[in-house]
């Protein structure tokens, strides 16, 4: 798994300014979007890209089958205008095939989709106006990058000179406007994106739908580019559906994450959130580093877990007091102390700058991963003994136990 | 390595230029010792050899434009809605090779209503049927090498409905490949014997056989400048299909159109027309030597962008 980024230390994880991240679950986070800059767009466009303020999206109970794999389960998702929201999840969740039905690609077999309040579901791809920038190279070999952006405007019968100065506004944008007259083949792969960036804002476009626009690329341009893309979002206020796999990807950059799992909504959260306070299990393993210790159900709410009791915020009432179940937790959630002699043994220590990752070995087969400050772990080498200590109030747990270790014993 | 390469250019070069070389001195002898233009200067008023000319020319026309109607939108339909069906597809068109020309004429001419058969644009709709698996795996080729799914799906959320987008997307970038299918099919036509001889149509190849009985001298100088005129057709079909863009690169070595038009297959449309193998298609119709082959003397029009 993956390790984030950024400390995680409650609310504005990440360092990102999220108005709602420390109040939790704003359905829509309207309220951190930033006044639309004058003429923003396009010089003398009039209406700028989807409007002025985005366009809301809502996706109602969508169902899409293909063959016998149902792709969407009744998949229920709303989009504030303006939002960047991520679509994320494993490969063969459905998060490309709700990207697809949203851009008309797919045909839902039940549901809606609500643009503006508008079904579209039966509307064509082609008159939904709804910008789109695909995984793979989608530029036209045949075009130049000028050709490539204005391509749009073309359809729209929009003037040469119009549609050129708009094509040529929109590449300044993406810092591409001394390539206009290359050819796609000509550009690194970075910059066929941006140009595909430009293409699918040049129509103004209702939505924009980006499905997995970066993962084709390497690692440092694809930081950059998901930059690029985020400063623009936020400049034209335009409603964004981002496709990835990539959770830092999903985290760094979207207003909220939607997790998807097997054709429906699993959790939809800010990022902050979405790490912080995970609502099941299968979000809090999928979305950054999680260890799964065995712990007693103890009553309502409360479970027993590295000789400690805490609040289990989803215990459900199904569960027996003196039940046993799986906690899950944090690296940073759980610290270790010196103790020679002790039960768990550090394995390995893994230098990460600030914070070092240490493996610990509670029994044969459980491995706790703790995160602790460099300073702090430069003390434990390989091989040290160690107690280990929960720090944490408030955990997950999951009834569905996976942890058969330590003779059916909470540690 | 380097003297294998030469024995073997020497070896291929010699197989493909003596045969012209010895038809030219043939074509070109007179009285036994002499020498003489007279076959080449009285080609044009030899009897029936305008007409067999011009009848074969439209022919090639007609199969080229049917063929690529019907063979465009299947290709494309086949790859974007049913990639399921390929392999299916594959088999039905190259029965077309399987078959020999003979059974299929026979059914034809058994089935086809009295006025069709009474035109000589029966050939073509044969000629259809014969171009079907060269004209399949061209244009199947060039639209697996492009990435078509997401090129389509980018034009249609640009607005673009399914014509403008085959206008101005697809056709500009699958350019190479319905060239390389309209090279094959015509230099298909203008080989095409075994159909047209049993059909009893004087096209250009039945008449030089024909020819040939009578007046062999012309008959070999009609072979030869059948070849420069199948070039000179084929160029000007490439010409055509050029992008100004890159007509000034005419002339520099690109890849060949239909280098990877036959991936599998051997023998080829010519293989049974024997004595005719000289006029338009080569009889060796080979593997991934179709088209050099072909245009042995190729012009610079074949090479297309790489693909």
């Amino acid at each position: 798994m993956t390790v984030l980024s950024h400390p995680n230390d409650g609310a504005g994880g990440g360092g990102r300014a999220h108005a709602s991240g420390s109040t939790g679950r704003a359905p829509m986070s309207t309220a951190r979007r930033p006044a639309r800059p004058a003429g923003a767009l396009v010089p003398g466009s009039g209406a700028g890209a989807g409007g002025h303020s985005g366009t809301p999206v809502e996706m109602v109970e969508l169902s899409c089958q293909f063959g016998n794999i149902r792709a969407l389960d009744g998949f229920s998702l709303a989009i504030g205008p303006g939002e960047l929201l991520a679509l994320l999840g494993p490969s063969g969740c459905g998060k490309t095939t709700a990207l697809r039905v949203l851009a008309g690609f797919e045909a839902p077999i039940g549901g809606q989709v609500l643009v503006d309040g508008q079904d579209v579901v039966g509307v064509p791809a082609q008159k939904r106006n709804m910008g789109m920038v695909f995984q793979g190279y989608s530029l036209f070999p045949n075009m130049t990058v000028l050709e490539n952006v204005a391509f749009g405007l073309r359809l729209r019968k929009v003037g040469t000179a119009q549609r050129r100065a708009r094509a040529m506004n929109l590449l300044e944008m993406v810092e591409l406007a001394d390539r206009s007259g290359h050819y796609p083949h000509e550009l690194s792969g970075g910059q066929q994106q941006r140009v595909a960036l430009a293409r699918a804002l040049a129509i103004e476009p209702r939505v924009l739908l980006l499905d997995e626009p970066l993962s084709a690329l390497d690692a440092k341009v694809r930081a950059q580019l998901r930059e690029h893309i985020r400063s623009l979002q936020k400049r034209l206020v335009i409603t964004t559906v981002f496709v990835t796999h990539d959770q830092d990807e999903a985290l760094s950059l979207a207003d909220r994450v939607a997790v998807m799992r097997q054709g429906r909504l699993e959790q939809v959260a800010t990022p902050a959130e979405l790490y912080n306070r995970p609502e099941t299990p299968f979000v809090a393993e999928f979305v950054g580093t999680m260890n799964r210790l065995p712990g007693r159900a103890l009553g309502p709410g409360r479970v027993e877990v590295l000789g400690r009791e805490v609040e289990a915020r989803n215990l459900p009432g199904s569960v027996a007091a003196g039940a046993l179940v799986d906690v899950l937790l944090r690296p940073e959630e759980i610290t270790v102390v010196a103790a020679p002699g002790a039960r768990g043994i550090v394995s390995s220590v893994t230098f990460r700058g600030a914070q070092s990752r240490l493996d610990v070995l509670l029994s044969a087969d459980l491995l706790v991963k703790v995160d602790l400050p460099s300073s702090a772990a430069s003390a434990l080498p390989a091989g040290s003994g160690v107690e280990v200590a929960l720090a944490s109030d408030n955990v997950l747990v999951d009834p569905a136990r996976q942890t058969i270790s330590l003779a059916e014993e909470p540690v | 390595m380097r003297p294998w390469r030469a024995a073997v250019f020497a070896v291929a070069g010699a197989y493909f230029l003596l045969p012209l070389w010895a038809g030219l001195r043939f074509s070109l002898a007179y009285n036994g010792t002499g020498w003489s233009l007279e076959a080449y200067l009285g080609l044009g008023g030899q009897q029936g050899f305008g007409t067999a000319v011009w009848l074969s020319v439209q022919l090639a026309a007609v199969a080229t434009v049917t063929t690529l109607v019907l063979m465009f939108p299947t290709v494309l339909y086949v790859n974007l809605r049913l990639p399921r069906v390929r392999r299916v597809m594959e088999f039905v068109t190259s029965l077309p090779i399987v078959i020999p020309p003979v059974v299929l004429i026979i059914g034809v001419l058994d089935v086809a209503p009295g006025w069709l058969k009474a035109s000589p644009f029966l050939l073509a709709l044969e000629y259809v049927v014969l171009a079907v698996p060269f004209a399949y795996r061209a244009l199947d080729t060039g639209i697996r090498s492009i990435d078509t799914k997401t090129l389509v799906d980018a034009a249609r959320s640009l607005g673009a409905g399914p014509l403008t987008t085959v206008r101005r997307v697809l056709l500009p970038n699958l350019r190479a490949a319905v060239l390389s299918a309209t090279v094959l099919i015509v230099a298909l036509v203008l080989g095409e014997y075994t159909m047209a001889s049993l059909d009893q149509f004087s096209t250009f190849p039945t008449w030089i056989v024909l020819f040939d009985q009578s007046n062999s001298h012309v008959s070999e100088a009609a072979s030869l400048l059948s070849l420069v005129l199948t070039w000179v057709v084929l160029l000007g079909i490439s010409m055509i299909g050029r992008p100004r863009a890159s007509r000034r690169r005419f002339g520099v070595p690109g890849r060949l159109v239909g280098a990877r038009v036959w991936p599998r297959e051997t023998g080829g449309p010519a293989g049974s027309d024997g004595g005719l193998a000289r006029v338009g298609l080569p009889g060796s119709v080979d593997g991934r030597h179709v088209v050099r082959t072909g245009m042995s003397m190729g012009p610079a029009g074949l090479e297309g962008e790489p693909l």
